[in-house]
């Protein structure tokens, strides 16, 4: 009998694992006793960190798409249609179109969402850049700002921890290069008592803030927004008046994983060093959809990936365990409109990044077309 | 009937444990406890200053083998 690989989810870290065991299980796959087969929400892959630099016009929305099909190996028959329950017991999956699919090994790669509706008048007063439709708003609104007073807020969970830092910056900029930054001035909101949640990342951003002449408020949890009176209000009790409101929304899994009582808010609890799901030996979990207390990005997901095509190759190959995750994430950090850094760590080694440099913000630019090489497994 | 939910957030530089309590708190009801488990030494001081400023309830902090165990009761 075959055995059937299920990868339930098209993102970054899906696609990965299944075009790496491709590669790995090309003898298996072209006799027959081995099938990979991918279920997804969309014709087309997204790449999400493109969503950056929309707002600012450096990236055109055609740039951020392919063709799921043409980015996934021949090998893969991949449907478009979603999961709708996932019974681990009795090894199958669901889907929206009512077909159900049997499997021997499942990989979830459901990933995140945003939920700006989850905060009362977030949605309505906020702009993002998350998704393509609120990083079309926010290009337009920040080409109609003529200045006042910016608010750029961050709620908890979210994904892609430096992104805060990145638009901050690089709106700083834009409104430098527009002549409008004498007339404006910017307040960023982080939840915890500094700005970052990595502490050398926060060290190093509190003097750029002060540099740059951009406020904090730290310790800053959003209750709601009064898109009338142009106020957000945090649990702490601080309230802040703004002319334009830039947020990163707080996030959850997907509703299938709730559904399917696989874990709350939509993560799925998870072996942090072998990737499995907790209480199973046949089930692996990936990128955002983990409840790992590690960044939920594309980082992640790329090693978390590749540690999963080595051991579920090994267990098909040779039933063997091949190696551990280590917990390793790695960040570009965008510094500004022309400049970059970036930083590495996994559960041992703490973070320390480098100075930014022009150099470090070119090779981002370099990977923001090199991603399709990840995405295919190459890179 | 309360519930208490674990989160091991040793080794975790990013979000952080503050960051995983804050993210677990919002999943849980009214009266639930998180019980964080963090080895950054700067959660026994960061976590029951923001725990304050919040208005949740502080349950307890135990110092364990080369870890804290921190509880949090949702209040609100």
């Amino acid at each position: 009998m075959a055995k059937k690989i299920l990868i339930v989810g098209g993102g970054l870290g899906g696609t990965i694992v299944a075009n790496g065991l491709c590669r790995q299980l090309r003898e298996e796959l072209s006799s027959g006793s081995v099938s990979i087969t991918m279920l997804g929400a969309s014709q087309t892959h997204m790449y999400q960190p493109g969503l950056l630099y929309v707002p600012f016009g450096r990236m055109r929305e055609s740039e951020l798409f392919r063709d799921q099909r043409k980015v996934l190996d021949r090998c893969v028959p991949y449907f478009v249609d979603p999961a709708t329950r996932i019974d681990i017991d009795k090894k199958t999956v669901t889907t929206t179109s009512g077909k159900s699919f049997s499997y021997d090994f499942l990989v979830l790669a459901t990933g995140s969402r945003i939920r700006p509706e989850t905060i009362p008048g977030l949605a309505e007063g906020a702009h993002w850049f998350y998704d393509l439709e609120g990083a079309r708003k926010m290009r337009d609104a920040l080409r109609a700002f003529e200045g006042g007073r910016v608010v750029i807020n961050i709620n908890v969970p979210h994904k892609c921890p430096v992104a805060p830092l990145e638009v901050t910056f690089m709106l700083r900029d834009f409104l430098t290069a527009k002549g409008v930054l004498d007339k404006s001035e910017i307040t960023y909101t982080y939840p915890i008592g500094r700005v970052h949640s990595l502490e050398p990342v926060a060290h190093w951003a509190a003097p750029e803030f002060e540099r740059c002449g951009i406020k904090s408020e730290i310790f800053f949890n959003t209750k709601s927004v009064d898109p009338k009176a142009k106020t957000i209000t945090s649990e702490e009790g601080t309230t802040l008046g703004y002319d334009l409101l830039v947020t990163i929304p707080p996030h959850t899994g997907q509703a299938v994983i709730d559904q399917s009582e696989l874990g709350k808010g939509g993560w799925v609890p998870t072996e942090r060093n072998t990737l499995l799901r907790e209480g199973s030996s046949n089930v692996f979990v990936v990128g955002d959809t983990t409840n790992l207390p590690i960044s939920k990005a594309g980082s992640t997901a790329h090693f978390e990936a590749d540690t999963i095509i080595d051991n579920l190759s090994s267990l098909i190959k040779e039933d063997r365990w091949a190696r551990d995750y280590d917990g390793k994430v790695f960040c570009f950090v965008e510094t500004g409109l022309n400049s970059g850094t970036y930083v590495w760590f996994n559960y041992l080694t703490p973070p320390n990044p480098g100075p930014p440099s022009q150099l470090v913000h070119w090779f981002k630019l370099a990977y923001n077309r090199l991603y399709w090489l990840s995405a295919r497994g190459l890179l | 009937m309360s519930e208490r939910i674990k989160v091991d957030a040793r080794g975790a530089f990013c979000p952080g444990p503050l960051m995983e309590l804050i993210a677990a708190l919002k999943l849980v009801e009214v009266g639930d406890e998180v019980e964080v488990w963090s080895s950054d030494k700067g959660s026994a001081t960061d976590i029951p200053e923001w725990v304050k400023k919040v208005r949740h309830e502080l349950v307890g902090i135990e110092p364990r083998d080369a870890y804290w165990s921190i509880v949090v009761r949702k209040a609100k």
